[in-house]
């Protein structure tokens, strides 16, 4: 497929497993007709991006799908990006101000959009209040992308009761989930094989996207993507790989967003690189969907090493170019490997190295978990499998 | 002449819910057993075909496979293992072996039961939505052909939720290949295709050898 072509379902055969696309379009003549709402308050981002596909696949199968968006005054985002931190368990201060601008804003946006369809899906902290002037009709789902297991109790506390008017609330893993006295249901994210980050790519492409990025290919690539932030231990994937230098001929990849000012582990990754040729520390450029698809699919072993992390859908992306992964547990990154079948779990830098050792004395090893791993993800974290997740939402929530 | 009544497949959508119910070791475990519904029983006995990764030498319900790799307590993993949840006769009954399984090895245990090394155990139920696949069939060829097309949900919609939850007798397709089809030697066949082959997809291959060898008799 040319990149930037329209997808349709029908595209999904190739890569989804047997009798998906099918299944899913039994599926939509069950529900043809129902009304699902997205509300968001972006149209950008990573949940944006999936979400768009999302939302034209539903459209596609007969469920009129719509997405609206909130606005919000200037300091209206800066409240929402302090809750959402504060969610997330990075302390802040939230004021009374602060949680009556979030309500207060809600409230104005259930005024101003249009809300009436079958199932509503307020997706995130920002636009929660949009609830709070429900009526009778429609159901209404929380979906929640953040981990709220050490969300700040005080602002917790205050956000819960609006939560609650909701009819159920979504969460990507259960260790996410905060306690409610509404149903919860898990859905794990999930990624799209035609998007840029995941489409098959040529040698040629692959090749021309390495030499852009100047690394070369003559030896075994170890690849960690993530940002250059301490709770993402890059610092620890060096300390592992020199580890392994010491019996194998290897190159490490360390690739992430250019860090915010005042970003921590960068300049020690920089410094580190620079007495180290075979050390690459590359700064993405905005949107690096095709420079990604090109590193992973460049990469021997995928690592991911974070300390502390969301669901990190770096590993099925990698698992889907049939890398295997070498993790820490976590966030979500144990629940989307198969552990000894598609990659290892480890807790130390000795563990990494050990297990990179291990696969790179075994190049079979590598073939076989990494196809392994691509069968994991086409049965487990296809975008297929999410729009099963939210259909089934749709029809046990609506009947 | 009547008509035969045709087998209408169908699949199913399943949605996990997580209930307010967790366990640190065997002894909160067997406590919450006691209390959460049966459909949670079923979601971590039999229902783990739908949401486990294929693996011969897992054992086969959630409950084993946690004290097994979290808890790391073997011999409580390998009894556990041993309750079979397709032979039990109801869930209830699943969940009194289980409760007496684990109160057993906690009286023989002598000290605190060991905590987990890792994930606590999340009790969840299955929510499952029926959906018509678009298949069916009137004689023992368009069955066979059918089901080797059908989603495989349909396995376990037809199969595992049938006779194990909701009580359809020994399951869809034995009852209809013995009462509407009149073959009751082969609704036994497929009535005694034993669930822990470990996948759907491989329940689907055993029923398919059953019903190709029955057409390839029948043509002989």
């Amino acid at each position: 497929m040319a990149p930037g072509a329209l997808v349709k379902l029908d595209d999904y055969r190739q890569v989804a497993p047997r009798g998906t696309v099918d299944f899913l379009m039994r599926i939509g003549e069950r529900l043809r007709g129902k009304r699902l709402l997205h509300v968001s308050a972006s149209r950008y981002g990573a949940l944006a991006e999936s979400l768009g596909r999302v939302v034209a696949i539903l459209n596609d199968l007969g469920v009129d799908t719509t997405w609206e968006i909130t606005i919000g005054t200037a300091d209206f985002d800066q409240v929402s990006r302090a809750v959402t931190k504060a969610l997330g368990g990075t302390e802040q201060v939230i004021t009374e101000g602060m949680l009556a601008r979030l309500r207060e804003t809600g409230i104005d946006n259930a005024r101003r959009l249009s809300l009436d369809a079958d199932l509503v899906m307020v997706h995130d902290a920002a636009p929660v209040g949009l609830v709070e002037p429900r009526g009778e009709t429609g159901r209404w789902v929380w979906r929640c992308h953040q981990d709220l297991s050490s969300a700040q109790p005080q602002l917790w506390n205050a956000l819960r009761p609006l939560v609650q008017r909701y009819d159920a609330a979504v969460f990507s893993l259960a260790r996410f989930a905060a306690p409610l006295s509404i149903p919860r249901f898990i859905v794990y994210p999930a990624i799209d094989p035609l998007s840029e980050r995941n489409r098959e790519m040529s040698r040629s492409e692959q090749a021309q996207q390495m030499d852009r990025l100047r690394v070369p290919r003559d030896k075994p690539i170890l690849l960690q993507v993530g940002p250059f932030e301490r709770q993402h231990d890059p610092a620890g994937v060096i300390n592992a790989y020199r580890l392994v230098k010491r019996h194998h001929d290897v190159r490490l990849v360390l690739a992430g967003p250019p860090p915010a000012p005042g970003g921590d582990a960068l300049g020690d990754l920089q410094e580190a690189a620079s007495h180290d040729p075979d050390i690459s520390v590359i700064l993405l450029p905005p949107d690096p969907q095709t420079e990604l698809n090109a590193l992973e699919r460049a990469a021997t072993i995928a690592i991911q090493k974070p300390l502390k992390a969301d669901f990190t859908l770096e590993v099925a992306t990698a698992m889907w170019k049939g890398k295997p992964v070498i993790g820490t547990i976590a966030g979500g990154i144990p629940f989307q490997m198969v552990v000894n079948v598609t990659g290892y779990t480890v807790e130390t830098v000795e563990g990494a190295a050990f297990r990179i050792r291990q696969l790179l004395s075994n190049p079979e090893l590598i073939g076989r978990m990494g196809a392994a791993g691509r069968e994991h993800v086409r049965r487990n974290f296809l975008v297929t499998r999410h729009l099963s997740d939210y259909l089934a939402l749709l029809a046990h929530l609506t009947g | 002449m009547s008509e035969t009544q045709p087998f209408v497949f169908l699949g199913c959508l399943d949605l996990n819910e997580l209930l307010p119910h967790e366990a640190h070791d065997a002894r909160e475990l067997v406590q919450q057993l006691e209390k959460v519904p049966v459909e949670s029983i079923f979601c971590h006995t039999s229902a783990a075909l739908l949401h486990r990764p294929v693996l011969a030498e897992a054992y086969p319900n959630d409950f084993s496979l946690w004290v097994g790799t979290e808890v790391r307590d073997v011999r409580l993993a390998e009894r556990l293992a041993a309750v079979d949840a397709f032979h039990a006769g109801s869930m209830e009954r699943v969940r009194e072996e289980l409760i007496a399984t684990i109160s057993d090895h906690l009286q023989h245990l002598g000290t605190a039961p060991p905590r987990t090394q890792g994930k606590r155990f999340r009790f969840y139920q299955v929510h499952l939505v029926p959906v018509p696949t678009g298949h069916q069939a009137r004689t023992l060829t368009e069955f066979r052909d059918a089901l080797a097309e059908v989603d495989v949900s349909a396995l376990f919609y037809h199969t595992i939720e049938a006779r194990y939850r909701a009580g359809r007798g020994r399951g869809d397709f034995a009852e209809w290949v013995g009462g509407v089809l009149a073959r009751p030697d082969l609704a036994d066949r497929l009535a005694h295709i034993d669930p822990h082959a470990g996948s759907l997809e491989r329940i689907r291959d055993r029923h398919l050898s059953v019903l190709s060898d029955a057409i390839a008799g029948e043509a002989a």
